[in-house]
């Protein structure tokens, strides 16, 4: 299966999690030990090997902190 | 080898957007910009921001912009497009502006049928001022200004813009769409597409009403604020489309 890489704009994400309920897998969650220079959670992707690179996450995200890539 | 399978759009800017954290502006920029890349048309637009959250909007989207007086956007674009016919003009509008002290403007730019874009984001609420009522709070809705609650009997039910201006004879399209999950995102992307599409063929005047979710101005978590879309406010304000009389002129 083709292998896809999730990453976040660490900088640029502010934490509103309307991501997490975005993913039909669930695994999307804050990630509670960083705290980026405007006081927020990221958020992170606990799972990227059950990722199907659907962009979902990133489509509903209101900043574009969500960049998606497939290895081909 | 990699494929991105997506990314930030180039037709914004690397300017962090200064919205509050689940904020719709976000969504709807974001979508305003991917159309106007696909479609070719990016290095050819000028934005028109209006006053309020949007008022910096020039500065995040990667074409020219200029920022107009409170609710006159739809003015300045008019004036803009026709003495630039060969560009691509928007106003990007909130409630605020364009449902109450641009009332008259956005009338008489569609009854004119001027063939300009416009984006205009409903939130039911004055975001940037403190979250103040608007014209297109709900009935019940509590805000700064209406700690109770929006009362019918005093204050009238929220005024329907996109059913209002499908009734003016020259307006050629309107249509009502919501940000509030993938599925509605995409169908919104559509609208606003066709809008630009419209005004590249010379169609004539397109306005896309956007229903936003602000969490901050509501008091509510981003997650809550997108239910509360898709329960309350679509509700009362019918997604769909309204009007389509796509004839060029």
């Amino acid at each position: 299966m083709a292998k896809n890489r999730l990453t976040v704009d660490t900088v640029v994400c502010k934490g509103c999690i309307l991501c997490v309920p975005a993913c039909p897998l669930g695994i999307l969650a804050v990630d509670k030990e960083t705290v980026n220079a405007k006081g927020y959670n990221p958020v992170k992707c606990t799972d990227m090997d059950a990722c199907t690179g659907c962009a979902m996450c990133a489509m509903i995200c209101p900043d574009s902190a969500i960049r998606l890539e497939r290895e081909v | 080898m990699t494929k991105v399978l997506y990314e930030k759009s180039r037709g914004l800017t690397d300017t962090p957007l200064t919205y509050c954290p689940g904020c719709s502006h976000g969504i709807i920029h974001k979508l305003v910009a991917e159309s106007l890349v696909e479609l070719g048309l990016l290095e050819n637009t000028i934005t028109v921001a209006s006053v309020g959250c949007s008022v910096l909007a020039y500065d995040f989207f990667n074409c020219d912009g200029i920022q107009a007086a409170h609710g006159r956007a739809p003015a300045v674009a008019v004036g803009i497009k026709r003495t630039n016919p060969d560009k691509i003009v928007f106003t990007y509008q909130g409630d605020g502006d364009l449902a109450s002290i641009g009332t008259a403007e956005i009338i008489h730019a569609a009854h004119r049928g001027d063939n300009i874009t416009v984006i205009f984001v409903n939130n039911a609420i004055y975001g940037m001022t403190g979250g103040q009522m608007a014209p297109t709070t709900l009935v019940g809705q509590k805000t700064s200004t209406s700690p109770l609650g929006r009362m019918e009997n005093l204050q009238g039910r929220p005024l329907l813009v996109s059913e209002m201006l499908s009734t003016i004879p020259s307006a050629t399209y309107i249509e009502r769409t919501s940000v509030h999950d993938v599925p509605h995102i995409r169908k919104a992307k559509k609208a606003i597409k066709k809008a630009f599409q419209n005004q590249a063929e010379n169609k004539g005047f397109s306005l896309v009403e956007v229903l936003a979710a602000c969490p901050i101005g509501w008091g509510q978590t981003p997650v809550d604020a997108a239910k509360f879309v898709a329960d309350e406010m679509a509700s009362y304000y019918p997604l769909g489309l309204y009007k389509d009389e796509g004839v060029a002129k």
